[in-house]
C-alpha cells in the first residue's frame, strides 16, 4: 500500500510536469487560433525556434539560463511580427483552408531550415548546475528541473490568464475577435492589436519550446511531430478559452503518464482514445465557446 | 546541401533518360533511405556512407562499366511509401540492385517485390531477423538483434541477478527482448519485468519510473537509435537511476556513436554489445573514421548505420566486378552468399550462405572518456563470427 501511494505521487508529479509543458507550448496556439481565429498550424515552428535559441545561447554563447529563456521569448516574438506583416496578415478572415495551406507550407520551410542550420540530430540542453539533480520531498526524489517547470509555468499561466481575462487589453482583444468592425468603430486599432497578440502567442510558443527543450527534444521534425499534441490540447480544451486548454493539458499529461506507468501496453494510443471520447461527448471541447 | 545533390542526381537521371542512352554497361542501384520524417537523422547516416563509398571507390569497376545510384526517400517507418518507391525503382528505373532501409517494416514490405521481380536487395540497417526466410533475393550486411542481445544476456547473467527489459514496441524490439531474456535466463538470471515503449513517445520518464520502482540490478534497453536513444538516456539520468544502483546495458543502438556526445556524462559506464564502434582502433576503422571526418567535418562521427551503408555498397561492387558489369540476379545472389569482407570498419565479416544473413564480429563495449570525449570503448571480443542465434534457435525447433 505504501509503495502504491508512493507511485501515485510520482505519477501525479510527472504527469503535472508533462501537462504544464504541453500547456505552455500550446497556449500560444490557443491565443492565435482561439482568440484571433487564425488556424496557425505552424505554431510548432515557433516553439522549435525558441528551443534552438535557448540551446544555442546556452552552448555557444554561454548566456545564463534565465536570460536565454527571455531571449527565446523575445526573439521569436520579434520574428513573428515580421512574418505576421508579410504573410499572416493577408489571410486574417480568409477561409480556414487557405490558412491551413499557408501554415503547412511554413512548417515544411521551417523543418528544412532547421535541418540545414542545425543538422538532423537532436540538440542537447546544457542546464545550469542549480537546475540539475534531484529535489527531495517526503522521502521521494524528484528531478529538480521538472519542479522548476511546474513552478515557473504556474507563474506564466497566472499572468497570462490575468492579462486576457482581467485587463483592458484582454477585453479589447476579445472585442476585436468577436466583432472586428464594431471594435474599430469605437477606436480600437485592431490591426496593431492583432500584431501584438500574434507576437505574444508566438513568443509564448518560443518560451514553451525553450522551457520544454529538455523533455520534448528539439530537432528538425519537431513542428510536425508535436502538432498532434498541440491540436489535441487546444481542441479538447475548447477554442476561445484559456482555462480549457489548461485543464485539457493537465488531464492529458496525468492520464498519459498514469497509463504509461501502470498499463504500458496501452501507452501509445490511450491519449487518442481519450481525445475521441471527449470530443464525442463535447464536440466544442471542455470549455469551448464555439466549435 | 543534401537537397541540392539530390536534385542534381535527379537531373542526371532525367538527362540520361532523355538522351535515350540505355547503356548495357550501366548498373543501376536503387537506394532507399529516410530523408524526411522523424528518422531523417538515421537516414542521413546511410546517405553519408553511400556517398563516401561512391566518392572513394566509385571507379573501382571493370573498364566500360558504370554505376548509377538512384536515391529515393521512404519518409521513415512507412511501409506503404517504401513499397511504392521500390516498385517505381523496379518498374520505371529498372534497377539491378535495391539497397538501403533504416527500418525493418519497410524491408518487410518490399520482400515480396524483390522475389517477384528478382531484384537483389541488401539491407544496410533494417535488422528484423525473419524477413529474409522467404525472400531468396534478400541479403543483409548490418546485424540482427539476437547477435548482440543474446550474448549480452549471457554476459549479464554472470554479473547481475535481476533485470528489467525496456524495448521499443516493434519487431526488432521484440526480438532484442526475446534474445536478451533467453541469454539471461539460461545464465540463471531473473527477469523482474518487461516494458515495451511506443515508437512515437516524447517522454520516457513514466516508463523509467516504473522500472526504478521495481528495483532491478540492471536495465536492458533497445531502441531504434536516434531520438529514442537520447530520450531514454535522459530519463535514466533525470530520475537518477545510477544513484539508485541500477545499471543500464543494451545493444549498441542505445549509445550510438553519433548521438553519444549529446547524452552527457550519465552515459559513462553504460555497457553494450555491438558489431561496430567508431572508437575502435582497428586500422580499417581508423582509416574509415578519418575519411568520414575529412569529408563531412571534424565534429561528425560515423555510426553503425554509416558502416552498414558502406559495407552494402562494397558487397554490391563486389558482385558487379565478379560479373564484369553484366549482372544477373541469380548469379548475384550466389556471389553475395560467398561475400567476405576483410576491410570493413567493423572488422572481418561475411554473409552466411545458408541464410543470406550477416555473420558478425561482436564486441563488449563500455562508454568511457577518451581525450575528453565520450566513446564506446571495445573491452572484449565476444566472438569474431557470430551467426544469428535466433535462426540457429529456430532450426532446433
Amino acid at each position: 500500500m505504501d509503495s502504491f501511494f508512493a507511485s501515485l505521487i510520482s505519477v501525479a508529479f510527472h504527469g503535472l510536469a508533462y501537462g504544464m509543458i504541453l500547456y505552455v507550448i500550446s497556449v500560444g496556439l490557443s491565443i492565435t487560433m482561439g482568440l484571433m481565429g487564425f488556424t496557425n498550424l505552424a505554431h510548432g515552428v515557433f516553439a522549435m525556434a525558441g528551443g534552438y535559441v535557448l540551446v544555442t545561447s546556452l552552448s555557444k554563447f554561454n548566456i545564463p539560463f534565465p536570460l536565454a529563456l527571455f531571449l527565446s521569448f523575445s526573439l521569436i516574438a520579434l520574428v513573428s511580427v515580421v512574418l505576421e506583416k508579410l504573410l499572416y496578415q493577408r489571410l486574417y478572415g480568409a477561409i480556414e483552408l487557405e490558412q491551413v495551406l499557408l501554415t503547412i507550407g511554413i512548417i515544411y520551410i521551417g523543418v528544412a531550415c532547421a535541418r540545414l542550420t542545425f543538422g538532423t540530430l537532436q540538440q542537447p540542453v546544457v542546464l545550469p548546475e542549480y537546475l540539475r539533480g534531484q529535489f527531495s520531498l517526503l522521502g521521494r526524489d524528484f528531478p529538480a528541473y521538472r519542479v522548476f517547470i511546474i513552478c515557473f509555468s504556474s507563474l506564466i499561466i497566472g499572468g497570462l490568464w490575468f492579462g486576457v481575462e482581467r485587463t483592458i487589453w484582454g477585453a479589447m482583444v476579445r472585442a476585436s475577435v468577436d466583432h472586428g468592425a464594431m471594435a474599430q468603430s469605437i477606436g480600437i486599432n485592431t490591426k496593431r492589436l492583432f500584431t501584438i497578440t500574434f507576437a505574444l502567442g508566438s513568443g509564448m510558443a518560443g518560451l514553451g519550446g525553450a522551457l520544454g527543450a529538455d523533455i520534448v527534444a528539439i530537432q528538425p521534425t519537431y513542428p510536425l511531430e508535436q502538432l498532434v499534441f498541440f491540436l489535441i490540447v487546444v481542441s479538447v480544451g475548447g477554442l476561445g478559452s484559456l482555462k480549457g486548454p489548461f485543464v485539457a493539458a493537465l488531464l492529458i499529461g496525468v492520464t498519459d503518464t498514469a497509463c504509461k506507468y501502470w498499463i504500458p501496453e496501452l501507452g501509445s494510443f490511450f491519449i487518442y482514445i481519450a481525445t475521441i471520447a471527449l470530443l464525442l461527448w463535447r464536440p466544442a471541447g471542455l470549455f469551448g465557446k464555439r466549435s | 546541401m543534401k537537397f541540392l545533390s539530390f536534385m542534381r542526381l535527379g537531373a542526371v537521371v532525367s538527362a540520361l533518360a532523355m538522351a535515350g542512352m540505355a547503356q548495357a554497361q550501366t548498373v543501376k542501384i536503387g537506394f532507399l533511405s529516410s530523408y524526411s520524417g522523424a528518422a531523417a537523422a538515421q537516414g542521413d547516416q546511410l546517405d553519408k556512407g553511400v556517398k563516401l563509398y561512391m566518392k572513394l571507390n566509385g571507379d573501382k569497376l571493370p573498364p566500360g562499366v558504370k554505376v548509377e545510384v538512384i536515391t529515393r526517400d521512404d519518409t521513415g517507418p512507412n511501409p506503404d511509401t517504401a513499397k511504392r518507391v521500390a516498385q517505381e525503382l523496379i518498374v520505371r528505373d529498372k534497377v539491378n540492385f535495391l539497397t538501403g532501409f533504416v527500418w525493418t517494416p519497410n524491408m518487410a514490405a518490399i520482400a515480396p517485390l524483390t522475389t517477384e521481380a528478382k531484384v537483389p536487395f541488401i539491407s544496410m540497417n533494417a535488422a528484423g531477423a525473419r524477413i529474409m526466410n522467404n525472400a531468396p533475393y534478400m541479403a543483409r550486411v548490418s546485424f540482427t538483434l539476437w547477435q548482440s542481445a543474446y550474448p549480452l544476456g549471457q554476459w549479464a547473467a554472470k554479473k547481475y541477478k535481476k533485470a528489467y527489459t525496456a524495448v521499443s514496441d516493434f519487431a526488432p524490439g521484440h526480438e532484442a527482448e526475446e534474445g536478451f531474456i533467453k541469454g539471461f535466463k539460461e545464465g540463471g538470471g531473473e527477469i523482474v519485468g518487461s516494458v515495451r515503449v511506443p515508437l512515437a513517445n516524447p517522454d520516457f520518464v513514466p516508463f523509467m519510473q516504473r522500472i526504478k520502482d521495481a528495483k532491478p540490478d540492471v536495465i536492458f534497453g533497445y531502441n531504434p537509435a536516434g531520438k529514442a536513444a537520447s530520450g531514454m538516456m535522459k530519463a535514466y539520468a533525470d530520475l537518477d537511476l545510477p544513484k539508485a544502483g541500477i545499471k543500464y546495458i543494451g545493444t549498441g543502438d542505445i549509445v550510438t556513436d553519433e548521438e553519444l556526445q549529446g547524452m552527457g556524462d550519465v552515459a559513462l559506464g553504460v555497457t553494450t554489445v555491438h558489431h561496430y564502434s567508431a572508437a575502435s582502433d582497428r586500422p580499417s576503422n581508423k582509416a574509415f573514421v578519418a575519411a568520414y571526418r575529412k569529408e563531412y567535418g571534424e565534429d561528425h562521427t560515423p555510426g553503425f548505420m554509416a558502416v552498414g551503408a558502406w559495407d552494402a555498397m562494397d558487397a554490391i561492387f563486389y558482385a558487379i566486378r565478379e560479373q564484369a558489369g553484366k549482372v544477373d540476379p541469380d548469379k548475384t545472389m550466389e556471389l553475395l552468399k560467398k561475400y567476405k569482407s576483410t576491410t570493413s570498419p567493423r572488422g572481418a565479416f561475411s554473409i552466411d550462405p545458408e541464410t543470406r544473413d550477416v555473420i558478425n564480429p561482436e564486441y563488449l563495449r563500455e562508454v568511457r572518456k577518451v581525450n575528453g570525449k565520450l566513446a564506446n570503448v571495445e573491452i572484449e571480443t565476444i566472438g569474431t563470427a557470430i551467426k544469428d542465434p535466433m535462426k540457429e534457435a529456430d532450426k532446433k525447433k
